[in-house]
């Protein structure tokens, strides 16, 4: 089952809450996104641990319910 | 440790820079897999890869080695160092570069 875009934002901003979340449908099929999360708490954090935090977020959909999720992390400015 | 977990850490271990993909270098049979292909490509460096769609236990077993849901992996020097998105930011960063470079790793 394809995941709707609002419901990922949602568990993400759920997880790390000062998070900020853009998602894209990459194909306008529900089922292919990529995703920018942009949080002060990823500051000091290798991108490795960073991306942990967004599947963490995801609760385990990562790579199920969620195959094409194209993630992106950052730091604000 | 298990069987696929040891088999995993073999390869690993064996190898200077290894991708585990869906799909050989020539016939990626995912975006993802495909891109980290590219880039690899574009870097020169030589590579091994292991295609996770022929064998289930490797498919697996690589989520659990790495604490990592998704597949392409990268590992150079026997460390992870992330899937493709990751590899695209250090590539564009030019940070995959250095970080070849530090571990003196062989150009293809």
């Amino acid at each position: 089952m394809p995941m709707a875009a609002d419901e990922i934002e949602r568990l993400i901003r759920t997880g790390i809450p000062d998070a900020r979340v853009e998602i894209t449908d990459l194909a306008g099929d529900g089922d292919h996104y990529s995703a920018r999360v942009v949080a002060e708490s990823f500051r000091g954090m290798p991108r490795v641990a960073q991306q942990r935090r967004v599947y963490e977020a995801l609760g385990g959909r990562m790579g199920g319910a969620l195959h094409a999720l194209q993630l992106t992390t950052a730091t604000p400015d | 440790m298990s069987e696929a977990n040891a088999k995993i850490d073999e390869i690993v271990q064996s190898n200077d820079v290894v991708l585990f993909m869906k799909g050989s270098a020539l016939f990626p049979q995912c975006g993802f897999s495909a891109r980290a292909i590219s880039i690899l490509d574009h870097l020169g460096v030589g590579f091994e890869t292991v295609d996770v769609l022929q064998d289930p236990e490797i498919r697996q077993g690589i989520k659990a080695y790495s604490d990592w849901p998704t597949i392409p992996q990268l590992y150079v020097k026997g460390e992870f160092v992330g899937g493709s998105d990751i590899m695209m930011e250090m590539f564009e960063a030019g940070e995959l570069q250095q970080l070849l470079d530090e571990k003196q790793v062989a150009k293809a």
